[in-house]
C-alpha cells in the first residue's frame, strides 16, 4: 500500500519531485499513464504503477517514448485523462508523433511530463525539450517547487481538457530528484468510461476522426487554442512576483532556478533592490502580465537552464512592447553574465547579481578557500565512474576487448545508451568508440558494415542492453540483415532496465505493476530475422571469448551474441555471493609476476585492492560481491574462488 | 505541529559518500524525521550514473520558515556527515567554512585510480589532521566496522544518522526514526536498523 495513493487530504509529506508529479496526476483523476524509463523521470511511472494496484488506473512501461505518447494519446482520444512521461531525449524520439498530435488535437486531458537534465548529471547530453512547445505550438508549464509540481499537473489536465490540446510540463533533475514538503489534495473517485467517437466530420473536434488534416484549418485551430491558453496564463497563480514595486534589477526565472535566485537575493541581502518574477507558464508568455512587470525595471536578468529559451522569448515580447515600456538592458546567457552550458546553482546566480549591482561577496574567508583547495588536491583523489563490483559488463568488455586485440584487425565497438556506456572509460577498457542516441550503436554498425567495397576490413561490433534492444535497436538490426551488413551485435542482457532501476521491458515476464506478462525472447527474434545467434554467460570468460572469436572470424552477415547475466544490483541478486573469494598470498607474485598487476591495474574491480605493505593483491570483503570472474584472469592462479554453501 | 528551534535556520547539512553506501536512504530518513517535526525540508541529490562508484552528495536544507534551494550555497554547510573520509575533504573544499562541523566514518573506499596505483590514498592520520584543520569540530567513528559486526556494512549509513542525533543540533527523536523506517520495511529489518541507530549514538558519545 502506497500512502501516495491514499486520500490523506491536507496531510503534508516529504516527497521527491517525481512523487509530487505522480500525486498530482492521481489528484487529477488520471486513468492511463505510459512512459519509457530515463533519469531523472523514472519514479513518476514507478509511483503510478504501484498506485495502479490500489486505484483504477492503467500504467505501462512502453517499448519507447513514441509508443508511450501514442498509448497515452489513445486514452485521451477515448475521453480519459492520461499522462505521458519521459526524459528530455525521449521527446526527440516521440517528436514526429508530437507534431501530428498537436495538429489533430486531444479529448480527455493529456499531459506530457518531460524531465530535462541540465549539466547532464545522468545523460549523454544536456539538450532540452522546452523548445518543442514552441516548435509544435502547444502550451508549456514549469513548476518552481515541489508543491507546484503536484498542483501544476492537476491544473495542466484541466487546461488540456479546456483547450483540447496536449500540454507539456517540464521538470529538471533538481526538482524531479530533489525532495520537499507537499500538502495533499483530494483524490477523486475514477468512474471514467472509455469510448472513441469517430462518426462526425473531419472538422468536428469532439465527434469526428482525429486527424491533423485539413492542415491549414487544424493549424489555425491550434493557434486559437494557444491564444486561449495565454488568456488563462495572464492571471495564473503559478506566475508570482515578489520584491519592491520598482526594482533596480528584475530577475525573470522559472523552475529550480527560481529557488537559486531566491537564495542569491537572500544571501546578498538585496530584497529591497531586486524583484523576482517566477514564471510557471513559460510558453507562450502572457503579454499583459509581462508588460506590467517589465515596465517597472530598466535592468532585466533572465535566469534559466540550459539554453536561453525564456530569455529569447522575453526579448521578443519586450521588443514588441518597446513603444510602451521603453528600452531595457538585458543580462543572462546571451551577453555572458550567466554560463551558457551546465546547470546553475545559487552561487552562479549570486555571482551574476553581485556583478550587476557591484556588490562584493565571499562565500567563506579567502584564506579558508585557498587552504581547503590545497588540501582537497592532495587528500581527495578523484573517483572515476566505474562498473559496480560484480557487474557483468566488466566481464563482457574484458572478453570483447581481449578478443578484438587477439583478432588483430583493429576492430571496434559502437556503443549505446545504458550503464555499459561507461565502457568508453578505463572501467570498460576503453572499448566503445562511438556513443550517440538509443539504438544508434547498431544503426552505425549497420552503416560501417557496408563499407567493405571502400576498403574497410575492420571488424564492426555494436553493443546494446536488453531494454535498448527493444527500444530502438530492432529496426537497425533488421536494416543490417536486409542489407547483408557484416556486423556483430553483442546484447548485454542483464534482465532489466538496470541503469534506471530495473523497470520492466518486453523481454521480461512482468509488466510495470509487477503482474505476469508475455516475454519476448531476444534470441528468437534475432534468429527469426536471419541473424546467427549465440548465447553465453559472460562470467564464463573462456566460453564467451572463444564464441566471440569464432563469430568474428568464421561467420559473415549479422551475428548476435547474447551475454546473459543478471545485474549485480538487481533485487534478486543483491547481497547474494556466488563465491567466497580469497588471494593465496604465497602464489601471488605481486610486482615480480610479470603480469603488471593485471587484476588491480587493468581489470580494476573495486573488490580487488593492492596491499601496499604486503605487495600482493587482496580482496576487500566489504566490496566484493563474489562473482568469481577475477579467478579466471590471474595468470598465476592466485585468486581462489570457493562456492558459497 | 509545533515548530522546533534549530541550531541555525536554515540548517544546511551534507551527507556524502560513494555510490552504493546508502547516501540517498540516509538523507530520506533524516528528511522524513525532520518533516515529522513540522519543519520545511528540501533535499537535493544526484543519482544515476554518478552512483556507479562516483562521489555522491545529498544536500539537506532544514528550516522552520520556508523552503530553500536543493543546492547549498558554497561555504554554507553547518554539518557534513561523511560515510567515507576523503569525501569529507572534497565537500569541505566547496561547501565548508571555519564554522563547519563534521562526523566522519573512517572506513576508506579506494578510488580505482588508487587501486591501479596511479593515485595515492592519504593515511588516516593525515586525513584526521586536515579535516580538523578545516572544521570547528570533527568526530571520527568506525561506523563500517561496527556495521560489519552487526551483520552488514550497509548499516553504516544508519549508524551515522544515530551519531548525528548524538550531536544534538537537530530535533531528532528515536521514535520518529522508528516510525520513518517502519514504512515499508519488514520487522526484523526495523530492529536491525534501530540497533544501528543506537550504536551510532553510542559511538559518538564515546569519541
Amino acid at each position: 500500500m502506497s500512502y501516495l495513493a491514499d486520500d490523506r487530504k491536507n496531510e503534508t509529506y516529504l516527497l521527491m519531485g517525481n512523487e509530487a508529479i505522480a500525486r498530482g496526476a492521481l489528484e487529477a483523476g488520471v486513468s492511463v499513464a505510459a512512459g519509457y524509463p530515463g533519469t531523472p523521470s523514472s519514479e513518476i511511472i514507478e509511483t503510478l504503477a504501484e498506485a495502479s494496484n490500489q486505484r483504477k488506473l492503467y500504467v505501462e512501461w512502453s517499448v519507447n517514448e513514441k509508443v508511450a505518447m501514442e498509448v497515452a494519446a489513445a486514452a485521451s482520444f477515448a475521453g480519459l485523462r492520461s499522462l505521458c512521461v519521459m526524459k528530455q531525449n525521449g521527446v526527440n524520439v516521440g517528436s514526429d508523433f508530437l507534431l501530428h498530435l498537436a495538429g489533430s488535437g486531444t479529448r480527455g486531458g493529456l499531459v506530457l511530463v518531460h524531465c530535462d537534465d541540465p549539466g547532464a548529471l545522468s545523460s549523454a547530453n544536456e539538450g532540452e525539450s522546452r523548445h518543442f512547445a514552441r516548435l509544435v505550438e502547444i502550451p508549456l508549464l514549469e513548476p518552481g517547487d515541489f508543491q507546484e509540481a503536484k498542483d501544476m499537473i492537476k491544473w495542466a489536465f484541466a487546461l488540456s481538457e479546456e483547450i483540447k490540446s496536449l500540454v507539456m510540463v517540464r521538470s529538471v533533475t533538481r526538482l524531479s530528484h530533489a525532495s520537499g514538503n507537499v500538502t495533499f489534495g483530494q483524490l477523486p473517485e475514477n468512474d471514467s468510461k472509455a469510448y472513441f467517437r469517430h462518426g462526425g466530420t473531419f472538422l468536428d473536434p469532439l465527434e469526428g476522426p482525429l486527424i491533423s488534416l485539413p492542415v491549414a484549418y487544424k493549424h489555425g485551430q491550434q493557434q486559437e487554442k494557444l491564444r486561449q491558453a495565454v488568456d488563462r496564463f495572464e492571471d495564473s497563480s503559478f506566475n508570482i512576483y515578489s520584491g519592491p514595486e520598482f526594482p533596480e534589477l528584475l530577475i525573470v526565472t522559472s523552475s529550480a532556478c527560481h529557488l537559486y535566485s531566491k537564495e542569491a537575493i537572500n544571501l546578498l541581502g538585496v530584497e529591497d533592490r531586486v524583484g523576482l518574477l517566477k514564471l510557471g507558464t513559460t510558453w507562450p508568455l502572457p503579454p499583459k502580465l509581462m508588460r506590467k512587470q517589465m515596465g517597472r525595471s530598466d535592468k532585466i536578468l533572465v535566469v534559466e537552464e540550459v539554453i536561453p529559451f525564456l530569455e529569447e522569448n522575453v526579448k521578443i515580447l519586450v521588443a514588441e512592447l518597446a513603444p510602451e515600456i521603453g528600452i531595457k538592458t538585458f543580462f543572462g546567457k546571451k551577453e555572458g553574465t550567466l554560463p551558457k552550458v551546465g546547470e546553475l546553482n545559487p552561487d552562479l546566480v549570486l555571482d551574476a547579481v553581485s556583478k550587476i549591482l557591484q556588490i562584493d561577496y565571499e562565500p567563506a574567508p579567502q584564506a579558508y578557500i585557498k587552504r581547503a583547495g590545497e588540501l582537497a588536491a592532495v587528500a581527495a583523489p578523484g573517483r572515476d565512474l566505474i562498473f559496480c563490483p560484480g557487474c557483468p559488463h566488466r566481464a563482457s568488455f574484458w572478453s570483447i576487448h581481449n578478443i578484438l586485440q587477439m583478432d588483430g584487425r583493429d576492430g571496434f565497438v559502437c556503443g549505446d545508451i545504458g550503464c555499459y556506456s561507461l565502457a568508453m572509460l578505463p572501467t570498460g577498457f576503453g572499448t566503445l568508440k562511438t556513443l550517440h542516441a538509443m539504438g544508434s550503436g547498431t544503426g552505425l554498425a549497420s552503416g560501417f558494415g557496408k563499407l567493405g567495397r571502400f576498403g574497410m576490413d575492420q571488424p564492426v561490433l555494436a553493443v546494446c542492453g536488453d531494454s535498448t534492444f527493444f527500444h530502438a535497436v530492432l529496426p537497425a538490426l533488421v536494416n543490417a540483415v536486409h542489407h547483408k551488413s557484416n556486423i556483430t551485435l553483442v546484447v548485454l542482457d542483464n534482465s532489466g532496465t538496470a541503469m534506471t532501476g530495473f523497470q520492466s521491458h518486453p523481454g521480461l515476464p512482468v509488466d510495470a505493476a509487477g503482474k505476469e506478462a508475455p516475454s519476448i525472447d531476444i534470441s528468437g527474434v534475432c534468429e527469426s530475422i536471419g541473424a546467427t545467434v549465440k548465447v553465453c554467460d559472460p562470467f564464463k570468460l573462456e566460453d564467451t571469448q572463444s564464441t566471440l572469436l569464432n563469430l568474428l572470424e568464421k561467420e559473415t552477415g549479422v551475428k548476435v551474441l547474447i551475454l546473459r547475466q543478471i545485474c549485480a544490483l538487481s533485487p534478486e541478486k543483491k547481497s547474494k555471493k556466488m563465491y567466497d573469494m580469497k588471494i593465496d598470498e604465497t602464489t601471488c607474485l605481486g610486482e615480480n609476476c610479470g603480469c603488471n598487476r593485471l587484476c588491480t591495474r587493468i581489470f580494476k574491480c573495486p573488490g580487488l585492492i593492492w596491499g601496499k605493505e604486503e605487495k600482493v593483491a587482496k580482496i576487500d570483503d566489504v566490496i566484493c560481491t563474489g562473482c568469481g570472474v577475477c579467478a579466471s584472469i590471474c595468470p598465476s592462479g592466485a585468486i581462489i574462488k570457493k562456492e558459497v554453501a | 505541529m509545533e515548530k522546533t528551534p534549530l541550531a541555525s535556520d536554515p540548517y544546511n547539512l551534507v551527507i556524502t559518500g560513494v555510490g552504493g553506501q546508502g547516501n540517498v536512504m540516509a538523507s530520506r530518513v533524516l528528511g522524513n524525521m525532520m518533516s515529522r517535526k513540522g519543519l520545511n525540508v528540501t533535499i537535493g541529490e544526484t543519482f544515476g550514473a554518478s552512483q556507479r562508484g562516483g562521489s555522491v552528495m545529498s544536500h539537506l536544507r532544514i528550516s522552520s520558515e520556508t523552503s530553500w534551494s536543493p543546492q547549498i550555497p558554497k561555504g554554507k554547510a553547518h554539518m557534513i556527515v561523511a560515510l567515507e573520509p576523503i569525501e569529507t575533504v572534497r565537500v569541505l573544499r566547496d561547501y565548508g567554512g571555519p564554522e563547519t562541523r563534521v562526523i566522519c566514518n573512517t572506513r576508506p573506499i579506494h578510488p580505482v585510480g588508487v587501486i591501479s596505483g596511479d593515485q595515492v590514498y592519504p593515511s588516516l592520520e593525515e586525513l584526521r589532521n586536515w579535516i580538523k584543520e578545516l572544521t570547528a569540530t570533527a568526530w571520527f567513528i568506525d561506523a563500517t566496522d561496527a556495521a560489519v559486526r552487526l551483520g552488514d556494512p550497509i548499516f553504516g549509513n544508519i549508524m551515522m544518522i544515530g551519531a548525528l542525533a548524538g550531536v544534538g543540533d537537530l530535533p531528532m527523536d528515536r521514535s520518529d526514526f522508528e516510525a520513518v523506517i517502519s514504512q515499508g520495511m519488514p520487522k526484523p529489518k526495523v530492529e536491525a536498523n534501530l540497533k544501528a541507530y543506537d550504536m551510532g549514538l553510542e559511538l559518538i558519545e564515546a569519541v
